[in-house]
């Protein structure tokens, strides 16, 4: 081949090459799977209580101790897991039971969830236990709110500030 | 696994034969995949020391930052930015097409494991330097990277709290995850860099620049691209929007929508299960090894020859074991050696001259003893029919065992460059053919990387050994073909024969070993 017909196949090469790498660079656009919907996105982590409670040691035990190592009381490292429960227009969406992090179960449990609603007025119910209760719950919000399309709705919590908080 | 292997065998030599037409073998860009990597390597990490002066590492005035660089200095930071884009895309094509490439001419099996066993983490390094550079700029794709990316990795079960959390809404956004990706696009190229230089450390004179006419085209291509079609941001991260529609980078992040179908803990037993049985991909299924190269004491005058022609580094040169009165031996490392023998070509003693009854060179390749070569020459001479007498010797990748159909009587080896150059003497002035072909793989292609290269400087006189000067050049042809080439190849070979056709007929000199 002659030395035009190679710069001429090179040409055609090097914009081939181009076009692949301009056009995958940034197309075709990736849409989102569900782009009308609102996305509520749930983010909390607590700490439950231990699995018992603390208990008061008695002299004899207290003594039983070195005298650089003795306390009061023994308690368990375990923690007891969270329940969750989240409800949208009285019905249940969500159920989950977070266990505690840590090699022995005694950090915070975490809750982290990212779930797409219609847009409109709602509902919105959040339920969380983190005591040895059986029944009942330590932290309820029931509140009406709207939600946008395409825009993020976000329950977080924090016991500080008196437990779940919307925005 | 065999299919495969054939299937992208055919693909390849499809384009290699395309690709040769339009750059030659010299610069056909399939040749110089691995190289090409480095290069964009070196373009990506250029452009990305000149951006970091203009980019402001923090998170409310990064996405203001890259605005400048991209708008108001679009004719020197916006291209080199283009330019920090596009060269990265490139690199993942090189890397993808090199990996297959490789995969297809089975360069990976045996001994030849260590490049692929490396290069299959530098694969998760070049995707942590991208992905965390499409961060930096916190835009709505940043956003949108930064939470799929978090919740993805919260799938893992090594986070006490979901680090999601940093980029929950508006409110909770803070800088120091921000600063920590910073971190993370500065030192995962540099880590990547340590990886490529393991990749190439079983290659002696390991090739990490493509030749020039390559480099410059690719240069002006991608430059070209970026004035064209200049990498610009999407609007602002907005963390209490959902980012619906985004131009995508699907060179880096076509995993992502696969979140939208898979839960995140499957995708990444995908990938990691992926990377884990390509790394296993050099012993499905285990392959026997050729025997080593055997070095010779009573032949080895310690010339260090094979030492310096060595492509992998199997071989070096230590203490006299033997008390001779040389200083130094060759010894061949079993873990590297893969048995290609352009040590045999190298070796001084590798003559088929020597009158002992049987010839034992310095180092030789137990498989291919230089006393078999020597019978298979005389053999082959007494074979020829009618016309020119062109004896062929040939690798076993070249495709050119096939001018056995041109009439050609044809020698195989494992590499051209095990041929030592004093055969080529011994074959011509014997009068056992009219004239000789050596052919080998394509110019910077050889299948055992330099054994093109030395025997064209062996033929020229420029490394030992040499093609002695009273051989009649018009009577030798080096050729470097691939198995796609074959009409090129009939036809030079057609050419040649024509050559020997109208020279007159040759003297035959012995030789003074004879």
């Amino acid at each position: 081949m002659n030395r035009f017909g190679r710069l001429f196949l090179q040409a055609i090469s090097y914009a081939a090459f181009a076009m692949t790498v301009g056009y995958f660079a940034s197309m075709p656009a990736y849409r989102y799977a569900d782009a009308g919907a609102a996305s509520v996105k749930i983010s909390l982590s607590h700490a439950a209580d231990k699995v018992a409670p603390c208990v008061q040691l008695t002299q004899e035990e207290i003594a039983e101790f070195a005298a650089n190592m003795r306390r009061t009381e023994t308690c368990e490292r375990q923690r007891l897991p969270l329940f969750f429960e989240f409800d949208v227009d009285g019905a249940r969406v969500l159920t989950i039971e977070a266990p505690p992090s840590g090699i022995w179960g005694d950090g915070p449990s975490s809750i982290y969830e990212r779930i797409n609603l219609d847009p409109g007025r709602h509902r919105i119910t959040v339920r969380l236990r983190d005591t040895a209760r059986t029944e009942g719950w330590d932290y309820v919000k029931s509140e009406e709110v709207v939600l946008e399309a395409a825009r993020y709705f976000t329950i977080t919590f924090k016991e500080a500030t008196g437990g779940f908080n919307y925005r | 696994m065999a299919k495969l292997k054939s299937f992208f065998r055919i693909l390849f030599v499809r384009a290699e034969y395309a690709f040769d037409m339009a750059f030659g073998q010299k610069c056909n860009p399939l040749s110089w995949l691995g190289s090409l990597g480095w290069y964009f390597f070196w373009i990506v990490a250029g452009t990305g020391v000149y951006l970091y002066i203009f980019f402001d590492t923090g998170i409310t005035d990064a996405y203001a930052s890259v605005e400048y660089i991209t708008n108001d200095q679009w004719y020197a930071a916006g291209v080199m930015r283009s330019l920090h884009r596009y060269a990265s895309d490139a690199l993942v094509i090189v890397v993808v097409v090199h990996l297959l490439r490789e995969f297809s001419l089975d360069r990976l099996r045996g001994k030849r494991f260590f490049a692929w066993l490396t290069g299959v983490p530098a694969l998760f390094f070049i995707y942590l330097c991208g992905i965390s550079g499409y961060w930096l700029v916190w835009d709505e794709l940043a956003q949108f990277i930064a939470i799929a990316t978090t919740e993805w990795l919260d799938a893992l079960p090594f986070f006490a709290e979901p680090i999601a959390n940093n980029f929950l809404n508006s409110t909770t956004l803070g800088g120091r995850f921000f600063t920590l990706m910073v971190f993370i696009h500065i030192f995962a190229p540099l880590f990547m860099l340590l990886l490529m230089w393991i990749h190439i450390q079983r290659h002696a004179r390991a090739r990490v620049n493509p030749p020039r006419p390559l480099a410059i085209g690719t240069a002006i291509t991608l430059i070209v691209l970026s004035l064209l079609h200049p990498a610009v941001s999407q609007g602002p991260a907005d963390l209490d929007a959902v980012p619906t529609e985004l131009a995508f980078d699907w060179f880096y992040l076509a995993a992502y929508p696969l979140l939208d179908m898979i839960p995140g803990g499957q995708l990444w037993l995908v990938i990691v299960g992926g990377l884990a049985v390509l790394a296993l991909f050099p012993w499905l299924p285990p392959q026997k090894p050729a025997p080593a190269a055997v070095v010779s004491l009573d032949n080895c005058n310690g010339c260090a020859r094979c030492f310096d022609d060595c492509p992998f580094g199997a071989i070096s040169m230590v203490r006299r074991s033997d008390g001779k009165g040389y200083e130094t031996e060759a010894a061949v490392s079993l873990e590297h050696c893969l048995s290609c023998g352009l040590c045999v070509g190298a070796c001084p003693t590798s003559t088929p001259f020597r009158r002992a009854t049987e010839i034992v060179p310095g180092i030789e390749l137990p498989e291919y003893p230089i006393t078999g070569l020597r019978e298979s020459t005389i053999a082959a001479s007494s074979q020829f029919g009618e016309g020119p007498r062109v004896l062929v010797y040939t690798c076993e990748y070249s495709g050119a065992d096939k001018l056995r159909n041109e009439g050609a009587q044809v020698i195989t080896m494992p590499c051209i460059a095990m041929l030592p150059p004093s055969f080529i003497d011994f074959t011509l002035s014997r009068n056992l053919a009219d004239g000789v072909v050596l052919a080998g793989c394509a110019e910077g292609d050889c299948y055992y990387r330099l054994g093109g290269h030395w025997t064209l400087q062996r033929l020229n006189g420029e490394r030992d050994p040499y093609l002695r000067k009273r051989v009649d050049r018009n009577r030798v042809c080096f050729m470097r073909t691939r198995p796609g080439s074959g009409k090129q190849r009939q036809a030079e070979f057609a050419d040649f024969a024509a050559t020997l056709a109208d020279l007159p007929p040759a003297s035959h000199k012995k030789s003074r070993d004879e």
